[in-house]
């Protein structure tokens, strides 16, 4: 495996430590998140991860066709990934590719355990997403990007989905994974989790990894995830904060004298110190009721992960040995309460 | 036990937000795993007396008994007709939820003659369950076919703020700017009145959709409302 990148100048890793583009081994790349990007969708974001450039569309639930696909107890989750024909330096064929047709089905299968479903059988969640720039873990990202359009469509979900690539590269363990990275490197494994529940939804590898390297890299696909599902609750807070504080200055110039709860949307987890102010009475009434201070922090902490499957790559001779895994989170014990 | 609260009322949040723990329940847009209560979608929380739920900024209508909404018929069948009512499922218009006794007759000969393809129903929904399509009437008061006027589309999660406190917001527009507006819970608007005046309604409208989340509205809306209509009068 060669250990430079194709134009031979660059090393993958320098001798600093670092890589190609000037990330550490651990450290993203940019990412810009939008959302409400479409005017005409249900819901929609759009994502620069990188170079990657994609935008996701979602509507429904809606009614189904063809008919015979619907399930009489859930809402059927179609997910389409596409790439534009100009997203990557050779021109992309325009037909569906094969794999189009997977990676739709990856993402599909990230997303569903997330998703209530069942609050709307017969009917269909569309996402469709649409990569405008491809350069390496676009699946992870498409995977970020529709679930915060499902989000911003309003469809009740457990949690965000997040994900991220990782990998390694020149025998060195590298997280988020550029276009080169992946080509040339040894090892891909692509994760995407509800990060804030531990749960892992979708987690591939292509290449080889030892089983410690392999817990190494899905520790550090896991600090990735957290970094972005903060970069996702934060933008969706803030379409709506931002036309708020606007309105509240607005207020403020004009001198008009209305109560507005103006917190700043940073600090929405603060605790409730006055217990009495909006409180209806039958809560004070109880003296068991204690109302506890809590640091905002303690809400991003994960709860304890479930144990984790660890899966390792068996060799098989074959030009690819690539052992894919899925874990899916189980149908949980959650209560959803009907509209 | 340890009860805790993570929020203040009319916080916005988002799916999979930690509300807060120990003897609560959940309502609409919340859900409850062990002894936490969680968001489900992106709106603001509230909270009364032990339930938490969270309103919904955007989603789309769920059919409920006794909502009255505003539909397009799509389809003529044996005996009725399928009216779309922006939900994810289509609303059936029996016959006999349409017509009274003597129309029936004349109605099963020719259905257009009563409610075409492309027409559109003030209608109540009369039932609805998952397994099975809504059913709908046109039989009631203020209930029956459009005639004229201007329909339009906003976001059904923002319809209870269009309406307001007891109708105090849909009620001001219609004094300050003397038409008539019938709010579809399923988010479409139907408004009968001065071309001009209905031209000032939709932008109010459009503007209460934007701002939902906000308070003071319906004072800031009437101001807007004020200045459009001394341009009017300007002009």
């Amino acid at each position: 495996m060669s250990l430079t990148s194709k134009n031979e100048e660059t090393p993958l890793i320098n001798e600093k430590g670092l890589r190609m583009d000037g990330r550490r081994l651990d450290e993203l790349r940019p990412i810009h998140l939008e959302v409400g990007y479409l005017s005409r969708a249900d819901g929609s974001a759009y994502i620069e991860h990188g170079k990657n450039k994609i935008v996701a569309a979602v509507y429904g639930p809606r009614e189904l066709h063809p008919r015979h696909l619907a399930q009489s107890d859930r809402a059927l989750l179609r997910v389409t990934y596409r790439m534009a024909t100009f997203s990557v330096s050779e021109r992309k064929r325009p037909a569906p590719s094969r794999r189009e047709h997977e990676i739709s089905m990856v993402i599909r299968q990230a997303l569903e355990p997330m998703l209530f479903l069942k609050m709307y059988p017969r009917s269909v969640v569309d996402v469709f997403i649409q990569v405008l720039e491809a350069d390496g873990g676009s699946r992870c990202a498409s995977t970020t990007v529709a679930s915060l359009a499902l989000a911003d469509a309003g469809i009740p979900m457990r949690s965000l989905v997040a994900g991220v690539a990782v990998g390694k590269v020149a025998e060195t363990l590298v997280s988020d994974l550029s276009d080169v990275e992946d080509k040339v490197g040894d090892a891909d494994v692509p994760v995407a989790m509800a990060s804030d529940r531990g749960e892992i939804t979708l987690l591939q590898m292509d290449g080889k990894l030892t089983p410690k390297e392999f817990a190494t890299v899905l520790s550090m696909a896991e600090d990735g995830i957290a970094k972005i599902h903060q970069m996702q609750k934060t933008v969706l807070q803030e379409k709506y904060a931002q036309i708020r504080d606007e309105l509240d200055e607005i207020e403020e110039e004009a001198k008009d004298v209305e109560p507005v709860s103006d917190k700043p949307p940073e600090d929405k987890t603060v605790s409730k110190s006055t217990p009495d102010q909006e409180k209806p009475t039958a809560d004070r009434e109880d003296p068991s009721v204690t109302e506890k201070a809590k640091e905002p922090e303690k809400i991003e902490k994960p709860p304890s992960k479930r144990s984790k499957r660890k899966t390792t790559s068996k060799d098989k001779g074959a030009s690819k040995a690539a052992k894919r895994t899925r874990k899916k989170t189980t149908e949980s014990d959650t209560e959803m309460k009907g509209a | 036990m340890i009860v805790s609260l993570y929020f203040e009322q009319q916080d916005i949040v988002v799916p999979g937000q930690h509300l807060a723990e120990g003897d609560y329940h959940h309502g609409d847009g919340a859900y409850k795993e062990k002894e936490s209560i969680y968001a489900s979608v992106i709106g603001l929380v509230k909270i009364r007396g032990k339930t938490i739920y969270v309103v919904p900024l955007k989603g789309r209508y769920f059919p409920k008994p006794r909502d009255i909404v505003i539909g397009t018929i799509i389809e003529v069948t044996m005996n009725g007709w399928l009216v779309e009512i922006n939900s994810p499922y289509p609303a059936m218009l029996p016959m006999m939820q349409a017509l009274n006794r003597r129309d029936m007759v004349r109605a099963k000969n020719n259905p257009r003659a009563f409610y075409d393809v492309g027409e559109s129903v003030v209608a109540e929904i009369l039932a609805s369950d998952r397994t099975r399509d809504p059913l709908i009437t046109t039989r009631g008061r203020g209930l029956g076919k459009i005639r004229g006027g201007l329909l339009f589309k906003i976001v059904p999660a923002r319809v209870p703020r269009l309406i307001g406190r007891k109708g105090s917001m849909i009620n001001m527009i219609k004094s300050e700017l003397d038409c008539d507006v019938v709010v579809g819970q399923n988010g479409i608007v139907w408004l009968m009145g001065n071309p001009a005046h209905c031209e000032i309604a939709v932008e109010a409208i459009r503007q209460i959709e934007r701002e939902a989340h906000t308070s003071g509205l319906t004072d800031r809306v009437r101001e807007v409302i004020t200045l459009k209509l001394a341009d009017l009068k300007g002009e």
